[in-house]
This record gives C-alpha cells, sequence and structure tokens, in this order.
C-alpha cells in the first residue's frame, strides 16, 4: 500500500509545478535550476487514500554530490521500499541526460514511474518520444504531461499505483550506464532538424561576453525602470485616490467624534497636522500605519515582484550568473550568487534561504552577510523612493551606490580574511520560457499574499505598542543615552534613534518614524542608508539563526555594526548638502 | 587530432571529452550532469578576466567556472 508519493528529478524539469498540480499547494516554482531549496509537502486524494506527496530539491544522481541530493537521497532511503512511490520527473527535451537519475532510480529498486514533463515544449523543439518503447525498454510505467497546462496529470495519478520495483541486474559503472542510455535514446528518440530560430539565438547572444553584458545592462535598467513606472502608476492611478477621496473623509468623521484630543484620538488618528490628518505624519494606527504598508510599500512589492517573477520564469537569472561570475569571485562568491542576491531585494529572508544553492558554509556566510548589509528590501526601498524621491534622484541613486560599494568592500574584505576557498560553480543554464499570464499572476499573488500576512499584523501592533510608548515617555532614556551617537557621528536629530530602534522590527514604518522628524535631504539621506545597513529586520535575524548557526550570527552583527558606524560618520563627514 | 583543454577551444568549436583531471567528487559531478569521457561538447563562449565557460552537451547548456574548464581535456579536429 502506497502512503508516500515522492517527486524526484534533475534540477528545473518542473517537479513544483506537477507538486502543485497533485496537491492542489501552491509552491513558487521558476525557470532555473534551485528554486525549491527545502522540502514541500502535500497530500493527494486517491479514491480514499490520502497519500504523502514531497517535493524534493532537484538531484542529477543519487550519489549525494551536493547539499539537495543528500537531503534527497537520505530521505528516499529512509522510507520503507513497499509503502512509498516514486514520480521521477523529467524534461522531456533533454531525455538523455535526464534518464541517467532514472536509470539510478531502477537500479536501486524503487518502485518508479516517470513522467515525461514538458511534452509541449519537446514537440515544438522537434523531439519525437515513443512513449510505447520507453517504456518497453525501462520496464517501468511512463506518461507524458505538461505540468504547466495540466496536460496527462490525471493519468499520471491513475497510474501511480502501478509503480513496482524492478529485479536488479546489478549496479553498473557510470560509463556503461551512459553506453545503455545511448542505445535506449537510439530507439526511442528522433529529431527533426530545425533552423536556429530566434529564441536560440538571443540564449547565446546573452552568455557571450559582449553581447551578454549589453543585454544584462539593458535588462537590469529596464527592470528598474519598470518597477518605479508600475510602483508609481499603481500609487497615484489606485491607492492615493482611494485614502485620500474615500478613506481620509470617514477619518476626519471618526477624529471630530474622537474630539480631536486625548489618549484614544492619539493610538488611532495620531497627531493632526495644521488640524488635518496627515497619512504621512499623524502616525497613528489607522491612518500612517496602513497608508505606508498599502500606499506607499504594496504598490513597490507588487511591481518589484511582477519584475523578478517575470525574470524568473524567462529564465534570464543564470545567465546574469554566467556574467558575473568572474566579479563574485572577488568577493568569495561564484556566480549563481547573483540568484539569492536578486531575492534578497524582495525580501532579505527568501534571499538568505536562497542562499543553500551555495555548497560551502563559507559561501553561504558571506552571501548571507552581504544581503542582510547591502541589500535593501523592497519595503524599504519603496520608502527609500517615497521620501528621497522628491529631493531627486541623485540622492536615491545615491543611496544604492552606497550600498553597492560596501557590499563590494565587504565581501572583498571576508573573502580575504576568512579561511577556507570558495567552490566554482557547474549549473546548467535553462532555455528561455515564456510562461502562460495566468501561472505569472498566481506567483505574483502567493508572493503578495504573503507579504500581506507577514507585514499588516506586525506593523498596525508595532505601530500600537510605538505611540503606546511615546505616549508613557519610555522612549526618552534610550534616545537620551544614545544620542551621542546618532547625534554626534551622523548628524541627525536625537529622535531618530527610535527610528534605527524599530527599524529592527519593520523597515518600512522605520522610515515611515523619519517622516515626521522635518528632517534634512542630507539627514534623510544618512538615515535611510543606515537602515539599510545595520540590523537586518528580526524575521531575518531569526533566518540567519537558524540558517548560519549563532556563531556566524554573531560574526555578521559585528560586521554590521562596525559597517554602520563607520559609513554613517563617514557619510556625516562627506556630504556637504 | 589535437588535445587541448577546454579554456583553449574556441567559439563554437566541436570536442570529445578524452579526460577530466579532477578529483573523485567532480567527476562524479560532472557524470551525472552528463559530462564524462567520451561525449561530445560545442563550445557556446567564454566570459573574461577568468570568467565562467558554456558549453553545449547534447541539448542542454552548461556553465562551469574557470578553474573547472582548465580541467576537462579534449580532442578536437
Amino acid at each position: 500500500m502506497i502512503n508516500k508519493i515522492f517527486l524526484l528529478g534533475n534540477p528545473n524539469v518542473g517537479k513544483s509545478v506537477v507538486f502543485s498540480r497533485l496537491t492542489g499547494v501552491q509552491v513558487i516554482s521558476s525557470n532555473y535550476p534551485g528554486t525549491t531549496v527545502g522540502l514541500a509537502k502535500g497530500y493527494l486524494k486517491i479514491g480514499e487514500a490520502r497519500i504523502e506527496v514531497v517535493d524534493l530539491p532537484g538531484a542529477y544522481s543519487l550519489e549525494p554530490n551536493s547539499n539537495a541530493e543528500k537531503v534527497a537521497v537520505s530521505l528516499l532511503k529512509e522510507c520503507p521500499r513497499d509503502e512509498l512511490a516514486v514520480i521521477n520527473i523529467i524534461d522531456s527535451t533533454n531525455l538523455e541526460r535526464n534518464l541517467f537519475l532514472t536509470l539510478q532510480l531502477i537500479e536501486e529498486g524503487f518502485p518508479v514511474i516517470a513522467c515525461l514533463n514538458m511534452c509541449d515544449e519537446a514537440k515544438h523543439k522537434g523531439v519525437q518520444i515513443d512513449i510505447v518503447k520507453l517504456e518497453k525498454l525501462l520496464g517501468i510505467p511512463v506518461v507524458s504531461a505538461c505540468a504547466v497546462t495540466g496536460m496527462g496529470i490525471k493519468y499520471l495519478i491513475e497510474r501511480i499505483k502501478e509503480a513496482r520495483p524492478l529485479v536488479s541486474k546489478g549496479r553498473p559503472t557510470h560509463q556503461e550506464r551512459w553506453q545503455k542510455i545511448g542505445e535506449i535514446i537510439e530507439a526511442v528518440q528522433s529529431l527533426t532538424h530545425r533552423h536556429h530560430t530566434l529564441r536560440e539565438v538571443l540564449e547565446d547572444a546573452s552568455i557571450r561576453p559582449v553581447s551578454g553584458l549589453l543585454m544584462s545592462v539593458a535588462v537590469v535598467y529596464a527592470s528598474f525602470k519598470v518597477v518605479r513606472f508600475l510602483g508609481e502608476l499603481l500609487i497615484n492611478n489606485i491607492m492615493d485616490p482611494v485614502f485620500f477621496s474615500l478613506y481620509q473623509p470617514v477619518l476626519e468623521k471618526i477624529s471630530l467624534a474622537l474630539g480631536k484630543d486625548g489618549i484614544y484620538h492619539h493610538l488611532i488618528i495620531g497627531d493632526l497636522i495644521n488640524g488635518k490628518i496627515d497619512f504621512k505624519q499623524s502616525m497613528g494606527v489607522f491612518t500612517t500605519a496602513p497608508y505606508i504598508e498599502f500606499a506607499m510599500v504594496l504598490p513597490y512589492v507588487i511591481s518589484f515582484y511582477f519584475v523578478l517573477s517575470l525574470l524568473e520564469d524567462i529564465g534570464y537569472l543564470p545567465r546574469l550568473a554566467v556574467l558575473l561570475d568572474n566579479l563574485l569571485h572577488r568577493l568569495g562568491l561564484h556566480g549563481y550568487a547573483i540568484i539569492p542576491v536578486l531575492l534578497g531585494f524582495g525580501c532579505n529572508v527568501p534571499g538568505i534561504l536562497a542562499t543553500r544553492v551555495l555548497e560551502s558554509k563559507r559561501e553561504r556566510f558571506i552571501a548571507s552577510t552581504l544581503i542582510s548589509i547591502g541589500v535593501p528590501c523592497i519595503p524599504l526601498q519603496a520608502m527609500i523612493f517615497g521620501l528621497l524621491g522628491k529631493f531627486g534622484g541623485y540622492y536615491v541613486s545615491g543611496v544604492y551606490l552606497v550600498l553597492f560599494s560596501i557590499l563590494v568592500i565587504s565581501g572583498v574584505v571576508l573573502n580575504k580574511t576568512l579561511k577556507g576557498y570558495s567552490p566554482e560553480f557547474l549549473v546548467e543554464i535553462p532555455p528561455y520560457r515564456f510562461p502562460p499570464m495566468l501561472v505569472l499572476v498566481n506567483k505574483l499573488y502567493l508572493r503578495i499574499k504573503g507579504f500581506l500576512i507577514e507585514a499588516i499584523p506586525i506593523v498596525l501592533l508595532g505601530v500600537l505598542v510605538i505611540n503606546v510608548l511615546f505616549y508613557l515617555r519610555i522612549f526618552d532614556s534610550v534616545t537620551n543615552s544614545l544620542a551621542w551617537i546618532v547625534h554626534g557621528l551622523f548628524g541627525l536629530p536625537k529622535e531618530a534613534v527610535v527610528a534605527l530602534v524599530i527599524g529592527f522590527f519593520r523597515k518600512d514604518v522605520a522610515v515611515g518614524m523619519l517622516m515626521p522628524l522635518g528632517l534634512t535631504a542630507k539627514q534623510l539621506f544618512i538615515a535611510a542608508t543606515l537602515l539599510a545597513i545595520s540590523f537586518p529586520c528580526i524575521a531575518t535575524f531569526v533566518i540567519l539563526f537558524k540558517e548560519l548557526g549563532l556563531k556566524y550570527l554573531v560574526k555578521a552583527t559585528l560586521i554590521m555594526i562596525s559597517a554602520s558606524l563607520l559609513v554613517g560618520t563617514l557619510l556625516n563627514c562627506c556630504i556637504i548638502r | 587530432m589535437k588535445k587541448i583543454t577546454l579554456l583553449e577551444m574556441k567559439r563554437n568549436q566541436r570536442g570529445r571529452i578524452i579526460d577530466i583531471s579532477g578529483g573523485v567528487a567532480l567527476l562524479s559531478k560532472m557524470m551525472s550532469m552528463g559530462l564524462y569521457s567520451g561525449c561530445e561538447i560545442t563550445k557556446v563562449g567564454q566570459m573574461a578576466l577568468r570568467g565562467a565557460v558554456t558549453i553545449k552537451v547534447g541539448r542542454a547548456v552548461i556553465a562551469l567556472g574557470h578553474g573547472m574548464a582548465g580541467k576537462i581535456i579534449l580532442e578536437t579536429e
């Protein structure tokens, strides 16, 4: 009786898409190897039975060559053979390479069913596979499917019960296995020759020195522009009108009913600016808190993840890894580290989790520290656009320039001082794919939902607690004791201490706290940069602890503190206005 | 027939791998990705400043670090 199904296959063959189709559990899937770094579990109902389905990270073989493969192999081995079935997901466009793992699974005596995924793409590329013959040669059930559209999934479910372990005929060497694969391919696969398509020309151009670099500059520039354009479009045409024309009149009535003063008014509405509610300065739980989250941050979260998801699904990111490999080696990382870094621009937490694609602890420590120091998350960036934008683009780009320099300097220093070496990368570059719009929208929805669930309670509760503490004047002692650093070294008013402390909980609220202080452009510039460099928010801290352990967390924290002290003082001394 | 490393190969040149002078771990990893003695590959490109090298193996494109590329020895026409 099968009560556990494992999804196993090479990286980037669409295991997570099949998983979502089987279980209805939505997981993030992209077009690059290593999207899934942990395990996802869900349930599949067949008749009355409820079977656990586990989505494993991609593996090329059953030899534990990478961390992901180690996890996959150990999980497979500890489950009793008669209770499990392995669905081996295969990329139909690349049958030869994928069969290596399939043969190993069969030789090891696992009950396997093969699912030839992406059959539509294979057809498009002129690859024909004789499924019946393949089934005969392998001796296991073979099903063709296209998980993105859902084709073939039903048939796959019907045939899972046919998965049976085969009697092992001994273990061939790798060379013998490849020979056997060659024979199978010869028998089942036929190729129709096609001319190079524009897509293939672009694929090659994006990994060649000159054309690749030009393309990457264009892609990065265009992405940044689109994120800003979409973000502003949402703010100016949807969020601001809703807040100012619909929400504000309601709040004004509540304010009047509360008598424009008193503790409740202070907590709910906040302070009135010139007798009116000011969403940016009132600091009430129902005024500034929702305004920051929905009107300042959410639009950029939407636009950023739209662009990131598009780049992910097209398959551009691994090409960036190829282009930047040489530079990232100087920072003790290899090219693939660019993917966690880019994810970190959305939120540091998934960024640091994604460092699991890097092999050594040293690389993971460097990458995580650099993400925490030099990569501002999208809520923080949105607030920087919102606040510094009005002083001019130079200030905004200035923050990025400073952060980038810190990232490079810290990377070089860490690479020079840490013991050990960083391994090189060996990674498959996926073809460009154009995801159906529905897939993209679904992924965007998942990420935005995640953001809202995480952010809203903390923001509302946070602003409430801050207001209570302000009302009781609890912050005064903290402000005074740290004033010499903040005022003396960084040139900020001492009230900014509170904002920097709040930054530990949420960066967007922290920048929001700066709004009523009436800072100059220079002060705002320094404060925003410091918020990015100094402690990451508490969620990131927890992940750093879980992923790296206490010792490395302390190390990373010390680096962050010294970097903020140094940069804050330097900026204060160097910037004239 | 000339024996050269992957680094010395030219763009779009084809070759047959005859040796990979790496450790057991590297060999095993490359083997599972379809890079083994006897297989034919085409070089796609190489980045400057000790950058990554990309090759085509069958229908897949694989990128590898500069150091690794120097360990792959091929036979070319």
